[in-house]
Protein backbone atom coordinates (compact mmCIF):
# COMPACT_ATOMS: atom_id res chain seq x y z
CA UNK A 1 0.00 0.00 0.00
CA UNK A 2 1.14 3.61 -0.68
CA UNK A 3 1.95 5.63 2.60
CA UNK A 4 1.02 9.29 2.56
CA UNK A 5 4.01 11.17 2.34
CA UNK A 6 4.72 12.88 5.76
CA UNK A 7 3.01 10.17 7.33
CA UNK A 8 6.23 9.96 9.84
CA UNK A 9 5.83 13.43 10.55
CA UNK A 10 2.57 13.01 11.54
CA UNK A 11 3.45 10.70 13.82
CA UNK A 12 6.49 13.05 15.53
CA UNK A 13 3.54 15.77 15.71
CA UNK A 14 1.22 13.62 17.50
CA UNK A 15 4.08 12.51 20.07
CA UNK A 16 4.65 16.47 20.39
CA UNK A 17 1.45 16.70 21.02
CA UNK A 18 0.18 19.07 18.67
CA UNK A 19 -1.15 17.16 15.71
CA UNK A 20 -4.49 18.64 13.86
CA UNK A 21 -7.51 16.80 13.98
CA UNK A 22 -7.08 16.17 10.48
CA UNK A 23 -3.66 15.27 10.33
CA UNK A 24 -4.93 13.04 13.53
CA UNK A 25 -7.16 11.38 11.18
CA UNK A 26 -5.37 10.61 8.30
CA UNK A 27 -2.37 9.39 10.70
CA UNK A 28 -5.35 6.82 12.89
CA UNK A 29 -6.48 5.56 9.26
CA UNK A 30 -3.52 4.81 7.43
CA UNK A 31 -1.82 2.45 11.06
CA UNK A 32 -5.00 0.63 10.77
CA UNK A 33 -4.26 -0.24 7.19
CA UNK A 34 -0.29 0.26 7.21
CA UNK A 35 1.24 -2.60 9.30
CA UNK A 36 4.84 -1.20 8.26
CA UNK A 37 3.52 2.10 9.67
CA UNK A 38 2.36 0.63 13.02
CA UNK A 39 5.39 -1.29 13.92
CA UNK A 40 7.17 2.53 13.28
CA UNK A 41 4.82 3.98 15.28
CA UNK A 42 4.55 1.37 18.09
CA UNK A 43 8.31 1.46 18.25
CA UNK A 44 8.37 5.43 18.46
CA UNK A 45 5.69 5.22 21.36
CA UNK A 46 7.90 2.37 23.16
CA UNK A 47 11.20 4.68 23.05
CA UNK A 48 9.51 7.44 24.58
CA UNK A 49 8.01 5.17 27.23
CA UNK A 50 11.76 3.97 28.25
CA UNK A 51 13.43 6.76 28.12
CA UNK A 52 10.66 8.60 30.37
CA UNK A 53 10.46 5.80 32.93
CA UNK A 54 14.28 5.57 33.02
CA UNK A 55 14.76 5.59 37.08
CA UNK A 56 17.27 8.33 37.89
CA UNK A 57 20.26 8.63 39.97
CA UNK A 58 20.93 10.94 42.69
CA UNK A 59 23.53 12.76 43.40
CA UNK A 60 25.70 11.88 46.45
CA UNK A 61 24.79 13.52 50.15
CA UNK A 62 27.64 15.94 49.99
CA UNK A 63 27.22 16.89 46.27
CA UNK A 64 26.12 20.69 48.02
CA UNK A 65 29.21 20.78 50.48
CA UNK A 66 31.29 20.06 47.74
CA UNK A 67 30.04 22.72 45.42
CA UNK A 68 30.52 25.50 48.64
CA UNK A 69 33.91 24.28 49.37
CA UNK A 70 35.02 24.83 45.80
CA UNK A 71 33.54 28.16 45.74
CA UNK A 72 35.97 31.33 44.81
CA UNK A 73 37.09 32.70 48.28
CA UNK A 74 35.38 36.08 47.79
CA UNK A 75 33.54 34.46 50.90
CA UNK A 76 36.76 35.42 53.35
CA UNK A 77 36.25 39.52 52.89
CA UNK A 78 32.64 39.67 52.88
CA UNK A 79 32.45 37.46 56.38
CA UNK A 80 35.54 39.73 57.14
CA UNK A 81 33.37 42.57 56.54
CA UNK A 82 30.21 41.17 58.24
CA UNK A 83 32.48 40.42 61.44
CA UNK A 84 33.74 44.05 61.27
CA UNK A 85 30.38 45.71 60.96
CA UNK A 86 29.31 43.48 64.37
CA UNK A 87 32.44 44.46 66.46
CA UNK A 88 33.14 47.92 65.88
CA UNK A 89 34.66 47.80 69.38
CA UNK A 90 36.77 44.99 69.02
CA UNK A 91 37.79 46.54 65.51
CA UNK A 92 38.49 49.57 67.03
CA UNK A 93 40.11 47.86 70.14
CA UNK A 94 42.22 45.82 67.93
CA UNK A 95 43.25 48.82 65.58
CA UNK A 96 44.63 50.71 69.00
CA UNK A 97 46.96 48.46 70.05
CA UNK A 98 48.15 47.32 66.42
CA UNK A 99 48.80 51.44 66.16
CA UNK A 100 49.99 51.32 69.94
CA UNK A 101 52.57 48.97 68.98
CA UNK A 102 53.59 50.43 66.23
CA UNK A 103 55.36 53.24 65.07
CA UNK A 104 52.56 55.67 65.82
CA UNK A 105 54.49 57.24 68.98
CA UNK A 106 57.96 57.94 66.82
CA UNK A 107 55.81 58.91 64.20
CA UNK A 108 54.58 61.87 65.90
CA UNK A 109 57.90 63.00 66.98
CA UNK A 110 59.56 62.61 63.56
CA UNK A 111 57.05 64.18 61.31
CA UNK A 112 58.29 67.82 62.03
CA UNK A 113 58.42 68.76 58.20
CA UNK A 114 55.40 70.75 57.27
CA UNK A 115 53.00 69.50 55.01
CA UNK A 116 49.54 70.62 52.83
CA UNK A 117 47.84 67.54 51.39
CA UNK A 118 46.69 70.14 48.44
CA UNK A 119 47.79 72.93 46.87
CA UNK A 120 44.76 74.02 44.63
CA UNK A 121 43.37 77.22 45.41
CA UNK A 122 45.67 77.84 48.64
CA UNK A 123 48.30 80.13 49.18
CA UNK A 124 51.53 78.95 50.83
CA UNK A 125 53.07 81.46 53.30
CA UNK A 126 56.03 79.90 55.17
CA UNK A 127 54.20 77.07 57.08
CA UNK A 128 50.87 78.78 57.11
CA UNK A 129 48.48 77.85 54.83
CA UNK A 130 45.87 80.92 54.04
CA UNK A 131 42.25 79.62 51.46
CA UNK A 132 41.45 83.62 50.30
CA UNK A 133 38.22 85.02 50.44
CA UNK A 134 36.79 84.02 47.47
CA UNK A 135 38.49 80.60 46.67
CA UNK A 136 36.92 77.09 47.28
CA UNK A 137 38.70 74.30 48.32
CA UNK A 138 37.23 71.09 47.38
CA UNK A 139 37.98 68.23 48.99
CA UNK A 140 39.78 67.89 52.98
CA UNK A 141 42.93 69.50 54.04
CA UNK A 142 45.03 67.77 56.04
CA UNK A 143 48.43 70.25 57.17
CA UNK A 144 51.22 69.03 59.52
CA UNK A 145 53.59 71.22 61.46
CA UNK A 146 51.76 74.49 59.96
CA UNK A 147 49.18 76.54 60.35
CA UNK A 148 45.62 77.10 58.31
CA UNK A 149 43.96 80.57 57.78
CA UNK A 150 40.76 80.17 56.04
CA UNK A 151 39.06 83.63 54.51
CA UNK A 152 37.79 81.76 51.87
CA UNK A 153 35.50 78.08 51.67
CA UNK A 154 36.45 74.34 52.09
CA UNK A 155 33.81 71.63 50.52
CA UNK A 156 35.33 69.01 52.96
CA UNK A 157 37.53 68.74 56.59
CA UNK A 158 40.41 70.45 57.37
CA UNK A 159 42.34 68.96 60.17
CA UNK A 160 45.52 70.75 61.65
CA UNK A 161 48.15 68.75 62.91
CA UNK A 162 50.99 69.95 65.37
CA UNK A 163 49.75 73.43 64.29
CA UNK A 164 47.22 75.87 64.72
CA UNK A 165 43.88 76.78 62.68
CA UNK A 166 42.02 80.56 62.09
CA UNK A 167 39.26 81.03 60.86
CA UNK A 168 37.84 84.49 59.85
CA UNK A 169 34.33 85.40 60.18
CA UNK A 170 33.84 85.00 56.47
CA UNK A 171 35.73 81.67 56.27
CA UNK A 172 33.53 78.48 55.86
CA UNK A 173 34.63 74.80 56.48
CA UNK A 174 31.53 72.59 55.17
CA UNK A 175 32.98 69.62 57.13
CA UNK A 176 35.18 68.79 60.54
CA UNK A 177 38.11 71.48 61.52
CA UNK A 178 40.09 69.97 63.82
CA UNK A 179 43.02 70.79 65.42
CA UNK A 180 45.63 67.86 66.80
CA UNK A 181 47.61 68.97 69.15
CA UNK A 182 48.57 65.73 71.45
CA UNK A 183 49.55 62.30 71.28
CA UNK A 184 46.06 60.74 72.23
CA UNK A 185 44.66 62.91 69.55
CA UNK A 186 47.46 62.47 67.19
CA UNK A 187 46.32 57.97 67.66
CA UNK A 188 42.63 58.28 67.32
CA UNK A 189 42.88 60.79 64.46
CA UNK A 190 44.67 57.83 63.35
CA UNK A 191 42.47 55.24 63.97
CA UNK A 192 39.61 56.81 61.86
CA UNK A 193 41.70 57.20 59.13
CA UNK A 194 42.63 53.42 59.23
CA UNK A 195 39.05 52.35 59.74
CA UNK A 196 38.16 54.33 56.96
CA UNK A 197 40.70 52.35 54.59
CA UNK A 198 39.32 48.87 56.64
CA UNK A 199 36.01 49.41 55.48
CA UNK A 200 36.79 51.13 51.81
CA UNK A 201 39.35 48.14 51.46
CA UNK A 202 35.76 45.30 52.35
CA UNK A 203 33.68 47.26 50.26
CA UNK B 1 9.41 28.68 44.68
CA UNK B 2 10.41 31.63 42.19
CA UNK B 3 10.34 34.27 45.08
CA UNK B 4 12.38 32.49 47.28
CA UNK B 5 14.86 32.01 44.31
CA UNK B 6 14.51 35.63 43.53
CA UNK B 7 15.81 36.53 47.09
CA UNK B 8 18.17 34.48 47.73
CA UNK B 9 20.25 35.43 44.30
CA UNK B 10 19.72 38.98 45.51
CA UNK B 11 21.67 37.91 48.40
CA UNK B 12 24.13 36.11 46.48
CA UNK B 13 24.45 39.07 44.37
CA UNK B 14 25.24 40.96 47.55
CA UNK B 15 28.06 38.62 48.61
CA UNK B 16 25.89 36.22 51.17
CA UNK B 17 27.60 32.90 49.83
CA UNK B 18 25.98 30.79 51.97
CA UNK B 19 22.46 31.77 50.08
CA UNK B 20 24.12 30.00 47.17
CA UNK B 21 23.71 26.20 49.07
CA UNK B 22 20.09 26.53 49.33
CA UNK B 23 20.25 27.23 45.31
CA UNK B 24 22.57 24.31 44.65
CA UNK B 25 20.24 22.39 47.36
CA UNK B 26 17.36 23.01 45.12
CA UNK B 27 18.35 22.12 41.62
CA UNK B 28 21.49 19.41 42.07
CA UNK B 29 18.90 16.56 41.35
CA UNK B 30 18.04 18.09 38.37
CA UNK B 31 21.12 18.99 37.13
CA UNK B 32 23.39 15.89 37.78
CA UNK B 33 20.59 13.55 36.45
CA UNK B 34 20.96 15.62 33.33
CA UNK B 35 24.83 15.24 33.22
CA UNK B 36 24.68 11.38 33.95
CA UNK B 37 22.39 11.31 31.57
CA UNK B 38 24.66 12.88 28.76
CA UNK B 39 27.59 11.88 29.71
CA UNK B 40 26.44 8.66 31.35
CA UNK B 41 28.80 8.35 33.78
CA UNK B 42 28.49 8.95 37.20
CA UNK B 43 31.79 10.22 38.43
CA UNK B 44 32.07 12.96 35.14
CA UNK B 45 28.33 13.77 35.68
CA UNK B 46 29.45 14.60 39.79
CA UNK B 47 32.11 17.01 38.04
CA UNK B 48 30.15 18.34 35.50
CA UNK B 49 27.42 19.01 37.51
CA UNK B 50 29.22 20.28 39.75
CA UNK B 51 31.04 22.96 37.70
CA UNK B 52 28.15 23.97 36.21
CA UNK B 53 26.66 25.18 39.96
CA UNK B 54 30.59 27.06 40.78
CA UNK B 55 30.26 28.51 37.07
CA UNK B 56 26.82 29.73 37.85
CA UNK B 57 27.77 31.14 41.34
CA UNK B 58 30.83 32.99 39.36
CA UNK B 59 29.10 34.21 37.00
CA UNK B 60 26.11 34.96 38.56
CA UNK B 61 26.21 38.58 37.90
CA UNK B 62 25.60 38.13 34.26
CA UNK B 63 22.17 36.12 35.06
CA UNK B 64 18.99 38.04 33.27
CA UNK B 65 15.93 37.72 35.56
CA UNK B 66 13.58 37.66 32.58
CA UNK B 67 14.95 33.74 32.17
CA UNK B 68 14.07 31.39 34.69
CA UNK B 69 16.52 30.41 36.89
CA UNK B 70 16.44 26.85 35.94
CA UNK B 71 16.49 26.95 32.59
CA UNK B 72 19.41 29.26 32.93
CA UNK B 73 21.67 26.93 35.02
CA UNK B 74 20.42 23.81 32.51
CA UNK B 75 21.69 25.79 29.78
CA UNK B 76 25.20 26.05 31.96
CA UNK B 77 25.03 22.28 32.39
CA UNK B 78 24.15 21.25 28.88
CA UNK B 79 26.66 23.34 27.39
CA UNK B 80 29.78 22.16 29.87
CA UNK B 81 28.19 18.15 29.04
CA UNK B 82 28.62 18.86 25.50
CA UNK B 83 32.03 20.36 25.40
CA UNK B 84 32.98 17.10 27.38
CA UNK B 85 31.31 14.76 25.00
CA UNK B 86 33.22 16.40 22.50
CA UNK B 87 36.41 16.57 24.51
CA UNK B 88 36.15 13.19 24.43
CA UNK B 89 39.01 11.18 22.62
CA UNK B 90 38.18 7.75 21.31
CA UNK B 91 40.35 5.44 23.25
CA UNK B 92 37.82 6.98 26.69
CA UNK B 93 35.26 5.27 24.93
CA UNK B 94 36.74 2.33 25.89
CA UNK B 95 36.97 2.87 28.96
CA UNK B 96 33.46 3.53 29.45
CA UNK B 97 32.36 -0.06 27.52
CA UNK B 98 34.82 -1.60 30.38
CA UNK B 99 33.16 0.79 33.40
CA UNK B 100 29.90 0.48 31.87
CA UNK B 101 28.85 -1.54 34.99
CA UNK B 102 28.95 2.08 36.68
CA UNK B 103 25.53 2.36 37.28
CA UNK B 104 25.03 -1.31 38.23
CA UNK B 105 25.11 -1.14 42.11
CA UNK B 106 22.92 2.24 41.81
CA UNK B 107 20.69 0.29 39.53
CA UNK B 108 20.09 -2.68 41.74
CA UNK B 109 19.26 -0.60 44.29
CA UNK B 110 16.55 1.47 42.44
CA UNK B 111 15.06 -1.90 41.91
CA UNK B 112 15.31 -3.81 45.23
CA UNK B 113 11.60 -3.33 45.28
CA UNK B 114 10.56 -4.75 42.69
CA UNK B 115 8.85 -8.29 42.41
CA UNK B 116 11.40 -10.11 41.65
CA UNK B 117 14.68 -10.64 40.83
CA UNK B 118 14.61 -11.74 37.59
CA UNK B 119 12.18 -8.82 36.76
CA UNK B 120 14.99 -6.83 38.23
CA UNK B 121 17.33 -8.15 36.30
CA UNK B 122 15.84 -7.62 33.28
CA UNK B 123 14.67 -3.67 34.27
CA UNK B 124 18.34 -3.05 35.14
CA UNK B 125 19.21 -4.82 31.46
CA UNK B 126 16.70 -1.93 29.88
CA UNK B 127 18.34 0.81 31.96
CA UNK B 128 21.60 -0.10 30.62
CA UNK B 129 20.33 -0.39 27.01
CA UNK B 130 18.39 2.90 27.17
CA UNK B 131 21.28 4.61 28.75
CA UNK B 132 23.34 3.47 26.04
CA UNK B 133 20.91 4.57 23.36
CA UNK B 134 21.29 7.79 24.51
CA UNK B 135 25.07 7.77 24.22
CA UNK B 136 24.89 6.85 20.71
CA UNK B 137 22.94 10.24 19.97
CA UNK B 138 25.50 12.43 18.72
CA UNK B 139 25.04 15.08 21.37
CA UNK B 140 22.87 17.83 19.69
CA UNK B 141 20.13 15.35 19.26
CA UNK B 142 20.92 13.91 22.64
CA UNK B 143 20.58 17.57 24.87
CA UNK B 144 17.08 17.75 23.23
CA UNK B 145 16.14 14.31 24.31
CA UNK B 146 17.42 14.60 27.32
CA UNK B 147 15.63 18.23 28.53
CA UNK B 148 12.58 17.03 26.94
CA UNK B 149 12.24 13.38 27.97
CA UNK B 150 14.71 13.29 31.37
CA UNK B 151 13.77 16.44 32.57
CA UNK B 152 10.23 16.55 31.21
CA UNK B 153 10.59 20.28 30.16
CA UNK B 154 8.57 21.61 27.60
CA UNK B 155 9.78 22.83 23.81
CA UNK B 156 9.12 26.08 25.05
CA UNK B 157 11.93 25.91 27.86
CA UNK B 158 13.99 23.85 25.62
CA UNK B 159 14.12 26.07 22.94
CA UNK B 160 15.23 28.95 25.46
CA UNK B 161 17.83 26.98 27.24
CA UNK B 162 19.38 25.77 23.82
CA UNK B 163 18.73 29.37 22.13
CA UNK B 164 17.26 27.44 19.43
CA UNK B 165 14.36 28.75 17.73
CA UNK B 166 11.36 26.03 18.54
CA UNK B 167 11.06 24.63 14.97
CA UNK B 168 14.27 23.46 15.21
CA UNK B 169 14.34 22.31 18.68
CA UNK B 170 11.27 20.16 17.34
CA UNK B 171 13.40 18.32 14.39
CA UNK B 172 15.73 17.42 16.56
CA UNK B 173 13.53 15.85 18.76
CA UNK B 174 12.25 14.21 15.47
CA UNK B 175 15.66 12.76 14.56
CA UNK B 176 16.17 11.88 18.10
CA UNK B 177 13.51 9.67 18.79
CA UNK B 178 14.31 8.23 15.05
CA UNK B 179 17.83 6.97 15.68
CA UNK B 180 16.65 6.14 19.39
CA UNK B 181 13.84 3.83 17.92
CA UNK B 182 16.77 2.00 15.76
CA UNK B 183 18.04 0.92 18.67
CA UNK B 184 14.95 0.41 21.53
CA UNK B 185 11.50 0.12 19.30
CA UNK B 186 12.11 -3.10 18.81
CA UNK B 187 12.68 -4.25 22.35
ZN1 LIG C 1 2.32 3.01 5.74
Amino acid sequence: MKCPHNIVNLMHDYLDGDIKPHDAKILKEHLQQCSACADHFNGLKKTVAFIQHASHLIPPSDFTARVMAKLPKEKKTVRMRRWLQNHPFITAASLFVILTIGSLFTTWNEQEQFSVSTRENVIIRGHTVIVPKGEVVKGDIVVRNGSIKIEGKVEGNVTVIHGEKYLASAGQVTGELEEINQVFEWIWYNIKERMKDVVETFE
Amino acid sequence: MEIFVKKRIKAIKKGDQNAYADIVDLYKDKIYRLCYRMLGNRHEAEDTAQEAFIRAYVNIHTYNPNMKFSSWLYRIATNLAIDKIRKKKPDAYLDEEISGTDGLTMYSQLSSNEASPEEALESLELQETVQKAIEKLPEKYRSVIVLKYIEDLSLQEISEILDLPIGTVKTRIHRGREALRKHLGHL
